[in-house]
């Protein structure tokens, strides 16, 4: 930018490029967020999309009653949200603290065959224990 | 015990919240020129920061010569303006009482 | 005492709508003593707030279980300390503890401005007065701290043993702190919207009150990483959690703030830019604190919502953000800069640029949080993005704000001279440029190339600072013929703003060094052990010496003591332990000892150069067949010992309790006695202990920066205009405020 360029003119320029800027930044957001994300999916929405070989991602909560450990790993069934489904899921790897039935869950699954689906090792997530308690259900 | 705590709050919290409604007009006048010597003395403190602050930007080697002696003549301008307001204010605020009820309010 | 605290909330709600309608009918009527009844409602509020939380934690620590807040979040077996701030483990307590902090934080700025900017405060105090209503509100209307219950459980629920960690009970008063504090020049900028009156004044009665928000919150997020590290038992301390995320985002905007409100100050500049910021950062301070309470958002640790509550909050934004966006709309023309920018390269446009580089950084974080509601908005489907979408766009982006903190102290105002350049520039880069060519050296540390750059920007940043504070102090010993040391004290004394600033810049980038090192070179691995077997990580080789194990009526510990050696030589003994909490089901009453929650005691060796961090998951399924025949035998002799008569029950009872901690203390010794493999998960994170050492003198830096300077009466002035001060052989400075004489 010269010297002799009207200040107008330059500050139309500056707001140009920082204009462009931001614009570019966010297109590579929201292409980055819609490529790389992964849906969410309940029980339900699981068991109609699985397809052999690919991972989902699976959010519920925990059926009470379905925890159990051996030495080599986690079993336990995640339940829909609103439908009385649940699906059965043999976890191995670090289980998160927070971790027991009746809590909400997220973790990346893949069908496992007759047995339900296989949790990725070390993708198990769990909410906190609830400081602000909703009801939970009884199923 | 518990009603007793409630009634203590209630009272002592309208007590407090209607102080300022019941004060004399003398005592709102007083306020006033409080407040406005309180006003031109925190004004007079931040110009004074921001020559100290140009002074410090001269000498660590943020602000030219130039730009320094323009602003420094600026700020100490503002600043010599401030504590006449700040005399003026003074004085109002030491005048005697009875002049001071006889000012209508808003002058 | 319920029914009084209730109504005391009560009482808090009338004064805060008093207050509001005081303050505005004060303004508009030009009656002084209106808008001070209504700033006193808010002293009323304070004292109401306070009173009520004295009575709700005075049952906390007697356990009185009428109260539903008490029985729910602490127990007769919760130590003190955290039954003390167990009120706050509660949606209800947190939002009395929000109520509290609010009113006292507001009373403290409406007393500080009680003889100030008139014509702002009633606009302001009516903000404040409507925030303060709203939370009121929802403790007397949908979150009600003082609900009791006509017969009080034996015992309460306790408090989690995840919450149970010194820095998790201060953690949320030092958010609940940033966040209200941020409520003040929020309101403050509403006030100078409304009134008119645009200049500085408002950003100078309010700038304390941002930077001890930046305090407050940079604390509560230290300790929430802090916690993260060494409870949460996974190894890490920032997981781009979306509860991490609410509180992180409007740090970076009062980070932004504090910084651009300098140019408007000195220049006249950037007021539209400010306002907006600030009224930004105080909705996102609202819309962090719903995030966290509202659980829309998956998150590891946010909360199971209360739909009323969601629906209140998301009108409050709404009113918050349309209501800030007409205003700066309206205001616009009184809103233009007094000046321009003069070059590019200028303080003022490294100002500006790290701004937009903190706003960046803030919009990447808020799309990312809420791109599973966003995408569930477009698509149908709710999208999970996790940590590995921030890094991308927030790993550069905090380069660059790194850079430009090490840039904008040592630029000089409107323009830069090649002289200037070279003199302000050549120390700090070429130690930023000796620590890139060192660093080549080191094996494998160009290779991760972000992280090689933060450490060359990072030293360019502490360069800066040392440089400025030797230059500050020179000058100063100069004009004062005082020796170094107490002219550097004398320095930082009388411009605790600028070099409490410079302590920050370097406390930060000596926090992001250690981010840099402990994420890009750390090492971890999974190991299944028995006693006497060792795994190896990093160079050390890891041993399990031998189990531990411990029983009471609260927890069950099961744990291990660790030997770590490295090149035969033995570097540190460690021990971690596995945490069970009994759970509450009656038909498992050994089981149930096993299955509740559970918690991590991780095993930390820290050191300047790198943490060794160690726990273990010692899995109680081999024990799982002795539980199941203890369960069904224990459960039987209970039933039949219900049956008896009263008289004979109780003993009965008691026996077979007696007996249960027996099988406990038993169970709990086969992991001593008959050990069986356990599952460790082991780190080796080099310079992690610089994140925290940085933090803290980031916090000093704060510290300093806030603390108030000396009254004019007791303070020196400098010398007279147009020249600068001779150096001389004795303190010259004036000891009374300056006078006309002095001035022209």
């Amino acid at each position: 930018m010269g010297r002799g360029m009207d200040p107008s003119r330059k500050r139309a320029i500056r707001l140009v490029v920082a204009l462009t800027a931001a614009l570019l930044l966010a297109s590579a957001l929201v292409y980055t967020s819609f490529a790389a994300g992964r849906d969410e999916l309940t029980a339900s929405q699981l068991l109609k999309r699985a397809k052999p070989g690919q991972t989902y991602i699976l959010a519920g909560t925990v059926l009470n009653g379905s925890v159990r450990r051996t030495s080599s790993a986690l079993f336990f069934s995640v339940r829909d949200p609103k439908l009385h489904v649940a699906v059965p899921v043999r976890y191995t790897g670090e289980v998160p603290d927070p971790f027991a039935q009746g809590r909400a869950v997220l973790v990346d699954v893949r069908e496992g065959g007759p047995t339900g689906f296989i949790g990725e090792t070390g993708s198990l997530t769990t909410k906190c224990p609830s400081k602000y308690q909703a009801a939970s259900g009884s199923y | 015990m518990a009603y007793v705590l409630v009634l203590v709050v209630l009272a002592a919290a309208i007590y407090v919240i209607t102080g300022p409604l019941r004060a004399t007009r003398r005592e709102r006048t007083l306020n006033a020129d409080r407040i406005q010597v309180a006003e031109l003395e925190a004004a007079r403190d931040a110009k004074y920061g921001e020559i100290r602050d140009a002074e410090m930007d001269l000498r660590t080697g943020k602000l030219s010569d130039a730009d320094y002696a323009a602003i420094d003549q600026a700020l100490r301008a503002e600043a010599v303006d401030i504590l006449h307001r700040l005399d003026q204010a003074h004085a109002a605020e030491r005048m005697p009482a009875r002049e001071a009820e006889r000012i209508p309010s808003g002058s | 005492m319920a029914d009084a605290g209730h109504v005391l909330l009560i009482l808090g709600l009338l004064s805060a709508i008093y207050g509001l309608v005081a303050s505005l009918y004060g303004a508009r009527t030009g009656q002084p003593e209106w808008v001070d009844s209504g700033r006193r409602a808010m002293y009323a509020l304070a004292g109401i707030a306070a009173v009520s939380f004295v009575i709700l934690d005075v049952a906390f620590v007697t356990s009185d279980f009428h109260y539903n807040i008490v029985a729910s979040g602490s127990s007769t077996t919760t130590p003190f300390f955290y039954r003390i701030a167990a009120i706050w483990a509660t949606q209800s307590g947190s939002l009395l503890l929000w109520v509290l902090l609010l009113s006292c934080w507001s009373s403290l700025a409406l007393f500080l401005t009680r003889r100030r900017v008139r014509d702002i405060v009633p606009y302001a105090q009516a903000v404040l007065f409507g925030l303060s209503a709203f939370f009121t509100g929802l403790t007397v209307l949908f979150a009600n701290p003082f609900a009791y219950s006509a017969v009080a459980p034996p015992e309460g629920a306790g408090l989690d043993p995840l919450l149970r960690h010194t820095t998790m009970m201060i953690h949320p008063p030092m958010l609940y702190s940033g966040y209200t504090l941020l409520l003040v020049p929020f309101s403050f900028a509403v006030g100078a919207l409304i009134s008119g009156r645009l200049g500085a004044e408002w950003i100078q009665v309010t700038r304390r009150f941002a930077l001890a928000a930046w305090l407050c919150l940079g604390i509560g997020i230290l300790l929430g990483a802090r916690w993260s590290y060494t409870e949460l038992g996974w190894g890490g301390y920032w997981a781009w959690d979306p509860v991490e995320n609410a509180a992180l985002m409007p740090w970076l905007c009062v980070t932004a703030y504090i910084h651009s409100i300098m140019i408007q100050e000195k220049r006249g500049m950037l007021k539209v830019w400010n306002a907006s910021l600030i009224l930004a950062t105080g909705s996102l301070a609202i819309v962090g604190t719903f995030l966290v309470r509202s659980g829309i958002l998956s998150s590891i640790h946010a909360f199971v919502s209360d739909p009323t509550l969601n629906i209140s909050f998301v009108a409050l934004i709404s009113v918050m953000v349309i209501g800030s966006i007409s205003l700066v709309v309206w205001r616009r023309e009184g809103l233009k800069s007094d000046a321009r920018l003069d070059s590019l390269f200028s303080r003022e446009a490294v100002f500006l640029f790290q701004n937009m580089v903190l706003v960046a950084l803030t919009a990447v974080i808020f799309w990312v949080t809420f791109f599973p509601l966003i995408s569930e908005a477009i698509t149908g489907t709710e999208v999970s993005v996790g940590p590995p979408a921030f890094r991308p766009f927030v790993v550069p982006l905090a380069l660059v704000v790194v850079a430009l903190s090490g840039i904008g102290p040592i630029i000089p105002w409107r323009r830069v001279t090649a002289g200037k350049l070279r003199r302000n520039f050549t120390f700090p880069v070429g130690a930023g440029l000796v620590t890139l060519i060192v660093l080549q050296f080191v094996s494998g540390v160009d290779r991760h190339v972000f992280a090689y750059l933060m450490f060359g920007f990072g030293t360019f940043v502490v360069a800066t600072a040392a440089q400025e504070f030797f230059r500050g102090a020179r000058a100063r010993a100069a004009m004062t013929s005082e020796p170094v040391p107490i002219a550097l004290t004398g320095l930082v004394r009388r411009n605790r703003r600028r070099y409490g600033g410079y302590i920050v810049h370097a406390g930060v980038a000596i926090a992001l060094i250690g981010v840099a090192a402990s994420t890009s070179f750390q090492h971890q691995r999974t190991a299944t052990l028995r006693p006497g077997q060792s795994a190896r990580i990093d160079g050390y080789t890891v041993k399990y010496v031998r189990a531990t194990a411990g029983a009471t009526a609260q927890k069950i510990s099961l744990g291990a003591v660790l030997s770590v050696s490295k090149g035969g030589r033995h570097v540190t003994t460690m021990q971690t332990t596995y945490g069970l909490y009994p759970s509450e089901n009656p038909t498992q009453p050994i089981g149930r000892f096993f299955n509740g929650s559970d918690e991590s005691r991780v095993g930390l060796d820290a050191g300047l150069l790198r943490d060794i961090w160690v726990v273990i998951d010692p899995n109680v399924t081999p024990l799982q067949g002795l539980i199941s025949q203890g369960d069904a035998k224990l459960s039987t002799a209970l039933a039949q010992a219900e049956s008896l008569p009263q008289g004979q029950q109780a003993k009965a009872l008691n026996v077979l309790y007696s007996l249960r901690d027996i099988a406990i203390q038993e169970l709990t010794r086969q992991f001593v006695t008959h050990p069986w493999s356990a599952q460790f998960l082991m780190e080796v994170s080099p310079l992690v202990t610089w994140l925290w050492i940085g933090a803290i003198i980031a916090a000093l830096g704060g510290l300093i920066a806030l603390w108030p300077m000396a009254p004019v009466g007791t303070r020196r002035f400098g010398g007279p205009s147009g020249r600068r001060s001779e150096p001389t052989s004795r303190p010259t400075e004036p000891t009374e405020p300056a006078r006309e004489a002095e001035l022209v």
